[in-house]
């Protein structure tokens, strides 16, 4: 959670729309619902959420990062929203293998998120998880091979 | 290997995978005409009030949880820094947490810039986060403190929207202690007038709303000192079970007294035994 929110950049917001991702179905490389590996489709869990906050929580992160880089474009010109995207660009490749946590260190300083602490350090913290995902198709995942 | 969540690591925060089946068994309990359990809730009265020389928080001390007082002494007026405190309304957990995690970040904050905490930075996270949850985190809070600028009053509502003003009351009993406010409040009072009207109020919300009861809690910030008044008033005392004949209170004592029963005669008869075998079995003490 950032505590310093761009509250005023969301008047630059008003003419895009803001993208609806996760809740659309899940298409596989076909273009129809992929039984075998996302399981049984149901249009009522596809088009509405199961909260109200479900979707501006899934991106929230996004929404504010998109405020922030355009207030920074309409400050300082273009140039450096587009250094400190590139930043973070090459900050979350920093990453290990797909299953094993990572610290997202220099994400976080970027961010400014390393001296906030938020319901996702203290809630759900996937350090703490009971259960690990699978490695074997976590990395054939993440390499495109599944 | 049938969920996306598996392919993707897992992230912090809030989880809503149960909302869908939570609401599947409400609809199922309230079918059979049962109601699922309440939260427990803090129906309050909180108040607090801006003086010559700070600020003075007031807080009764009874948590609900429906229709049953679930805690008879809680604690509302929360830490948030040394000069800063909040009173919170509503659902006990929520303003629990919130205050926690917005006194952890705002002592960050506070390392980071070297400087003492202000009021309105606490008034500026809260109400921050408490608009990117909807409203859906009942927190009503009263914050409080003094910093290099002064003193002041903040009164923060759960979809959140602040109102910065010279007094403020939140909760069940709101009404019944801004009555207080409204007929008493002047600007720049003493501190003991101070303390004697957020009292008042306070036991107005106590004696006049079912959610309120018990203690009067009072804290008194001033610049460079709290004061911590737990508890200011026992407004609601218990009552204490005494013995008639001692006179000091003895928790049920049910012997009757030596003489109750008339003796009407009395044999006494000993018995002569003999100690035929002795017997000693050490216990294993090892």
């Amino acid at each position: 959670m950032c505590f310093v929110q761009n509250t005023r950049g969301l008047r630059s917001q008003l003419k895009d729309s803001v993208p609806v991702t996760g809740l659309c179905p899940q298409a596989g490389p076909y273009g129809v619902q992929d039984s075998l590996r996302r399981g049984f489709s149901s249009v009522k869990n596809e088009l509405l959420p199961s909260h109200p906050l479900e979707l501006s929580e899934k991106n929230f992160q996004l929404n504010q990062d998109k405020m922030n880089f355009n207030t920074l474009r309409n400050i300082q010109g273009l140039h450096a929203p587009l250094k400190l995207q590139m930043e973070y660009r090459a900050a979350r490749q920093i990453q290990r293998l797909p299953f094993l946590p990572s610290s997202n260190l220099a994400l976080d300083t970027l961010r400014g998120t390393d001296d906030t602490i938020g319901f996702e350090d203290i809630l759900n913290d996937p350090v703490l998880s009971e259960v690990m995902g699978d490695p074997h198709i976590m990395t054939e995942y993440k390499l495109g091979v599944l | 290997m049938a969920t996306v969540s598996v392919c993707q690591y897992h992230r912090g925060g809030f989880s809503f995978e149960n909302c869908k089946r939570n609401a599947l068994l409400e609809a199922d309990i309230n079918k059979l005409g049962f109601s699922s359990p309440a939260a427990r809730k803090t129906g309050t009265t909180i108040c607090g009030v801006v003086y010559k020389d700070g600020v003075v928080l007031g807080a009764d001390t009874r948590a609900t949880e429906g229709m049953v007082v679930a805690d008879k002494n809680c604690s509302k007026i929360h830490y948030i820094s040394p000069n800063v405190y909040c009173c919170g309304a509503g659902t006990a957990a929520d303003t629990e947490m919130t205050t926690q995690i917005i006194s952890s970040n705002l002592e960050l904050h506070s390392l980071s810039t070297g400087r003492l905490p202000r009021v309105a930075t606490a008034n500026r996270m809260l109400k921050q986060m408490l608009f990117r949850y909807q409203g859906y985190i009942g927190a009503a809070l009263v914050l409080g403190g003094v910093d290099c600028t002064g003193p002041h009053l903040y009164s923060i509502y759960p979809h959140g929207s602040t109102d910065k003003l010279p007094y403020v009351t939140m909760g069940s009993g709101s009404l019944a202690a801004m009555a207080v406010f409204e007929d008493r409040y002047r600007p720049n009072m003493e501190e003991e007038e101070a303390k004697r009207l957020v009292r008042d109020a306070i036991a107005a919300g106590i004696f006049n709303d079912l959610g309120s009861g018990s203690n009067i809690d009072l804290c008194v910030i001033t610049k460079g000192k709290v004061d911590y008044l737990r508890p200011h008033d026992v407004a609601n005392k218990k009552g204490v079970r005494e013995d008639k004949i001692y006179g000091r209170p003895v928790t049920g004592n049910y012997r009757y007294k030596h003489g109750t029963t008339g003796v009407l005669a009395k044999t006494v008869t000993p018995l002569n035994l003999e100690v035929v075998e002795e017997n000693v079995q050490t216990m294993d003490t090892s």
